[in-house]
C-alpha cells in the first residue's frame, strides 16, 4: 500500500503542479500536429500525474482508478483507434483512411481530424497500461 | 548544438552506463539510468530528432526510473551475486555486439546527408505531401498517424498487451 507523504510541501506541491502537468498533456496530445509531442508522449506525462498524485497522497487519492478500470480504458483506446480504421473501410474502400470521414471541411483537414482521433486512442492507451503497472508494482507491501 | 557539445554528452553517456553496471547499490544504479536517459533525451534534441527526444525524456527518464524504483522497494536494494562464467559469457557477448556496431557504424551514411537512402527513398514524398494532403505542419505526427498508421495501431495494441502481461506476470498485491 502506498501511504501519503509526511511532508505538507510535497504534498500542497504534487496537488498544484497536478492540474497544470494535466493540461499539458492535453496541450502535447492537441499540439502534436504542430510541434514536437503526439498521443505517446501525451499519455506518458497524463500517466505520470497519476502516479505522482498516488505516491505524494497515497492509493487513497487514485482509489477511482482501480484495476478493472484502468484494464478497460487500455482496452477502449485501441478499439477507438482500431474502429476509426474500420470506420475507414466501411465509407470507403481503405482500411485506416481517414480522408473519406465525415470529420473535416476538407479530404486533407478530414486526415488532420483522424489523426487527432487517433491519438487519443493512443493517449488513452498508454496512460492507463502506466497507471496499471505502476499501481501493479508499488502498491505492495515492501519486503522486509 | 556544435559537435564538441555531442561528443561531450556522448562521454557522459558512457560514464553513466558504467556507473550503472558497476555500481553496488542498485538505486544509484536505478538513478544513473535516469540519468543517461535524460542525456540520451539531450543529445536527440541536439540532432534535431525532437519528438524523439521528447518520448526519450518521458519513457527513458521519467517512467522508467519510476518503475524501476518501485520494483526495488517491493525486492532488494542489494545486487545479488553473478556466478563468474555468467559473468565472463556475458561480457563476451556485450564485447561481440558493441564490436559487431562499431564495425558496421563506418559503413552508414554521415549524418544529415541528403543522399543517404532514408532520405532520399520515401521521405520527400511525406515531406511534400504532409501539409497539402493532412494539413499537419509537423510531418513525424503526419507519417506517424496516417501515412503509417498501421505501425502505430499495432504498436499501441503492443503497449496495451505488454501492460497486461506485466499486469498478470506481477499478480495481486499483497
Amino acid at each position: 500500500m502506498i501511504e501519503r507523504h509526511d511532508s505538507v510541501v510535497v504534498t500542497t506541491f504534487v496537488r498544484v503542479v497536478t492540474p497544470l502537468a494535466q493540461l499539458f498533456a492535453l496541450y502535447v496530445l492537441a499540439h502534436g500536429h504542430w510541434s514536437p509531442g503526439g498521443g505517446f508522449q501525451a499519455g506518458v506525462i497524463l500517466g505520470a500525474t497519476w502516479i505522482l498524485l498516488g505516491l505524494a497522497l497515497g492509493r487513497e487519492a487514485l482509489r477511482r482508478l482501480d484495476e478493472r478500470r484502468l484494464l478497460a480504458a487500455g482496452a477502449a483506446g485501441v478499439l477507438l483507434y482500431l474502429a476509426t480504421g474500420l470506420a475507414g473501410l466501411a465509407t470507403g474502400t481503405r482500411f485506416l483512411d481517414y480522408a473519406v470521414l465525415p470529420l473535416g471541411p476538407t479530404p486533407a483537414w478530414a486526415r488532420h481530424y483522424g489523426i487527432l482521433v487517433v491519438e487519443t486512442g493512443v493517449t488513452v492507451t498508454v496512460a492507463a497500461t502506466l497507471v496499471l503497472l505502476f499501481l501493479r508494482l508499488a502498491d505492495g507491501e515492501p519486503r522486509p | 548544438m556544435s559537435e564538441p557539445v555531442v561528443t561531450a554528452l556522448l562521454a557522459l553517456l558512457v560514464l553513466l552506463a558504467a556507473v550503472a553496471v558497476a555500481a553496488a547499490d542498485l538505486l544509484v544504479a536505478a538513478i544513473a539510468l535516469g540519468a543517461y536517459g535524460f542525456v540520451l533525451a539531450l543529445i536527440w534534441a541536439a540532432i534535431g530528432a525532437v519528438d524523439v527526444a521528447f518520448t526519450e525524456a518521458v519513457v527513458g527518464a521519467g517512467a522508467t526510473t519510476v518503475f524501476f524504483l518501485a520494483a526495488l522497494l517491493r525486492t532488494s536494494r542489494r545486487r545479488s551475486p553473478v556466478p563468474g562464467p555468467l559473468r565472463w559469457g556475458a561480457l563476451a557477448v556485450a564485447l561481440a555486439t558493441g564490436g559487431a556496431l562499431l564495425a558496421v557504424a563506418a559503413a552508414l551514411p554521415p549524418w544529415g546527408d541528403p543522399t543517404a537512402p532514408a532520405a532520399t527513398h520515401v521521405s520527400p514524398r511525406y515531406l511534400e505531401g504532409a501539409v497539402a494532403e493532412t494539413a499537419t505542419p509537423n510531418a513525424v505526427t503526419a507519417v506517424l498517424a496516417d501515412y503509417r498508421s498501421y505501425d502505430t495501431l499495432v504498436e499501441t495494441l503492443v503497449i496495451f498487451t505488454a501492460g497486461l502481461g506485466g499486469w498478470l506476470l506481477l499478480g495481486r498485491p499483497r
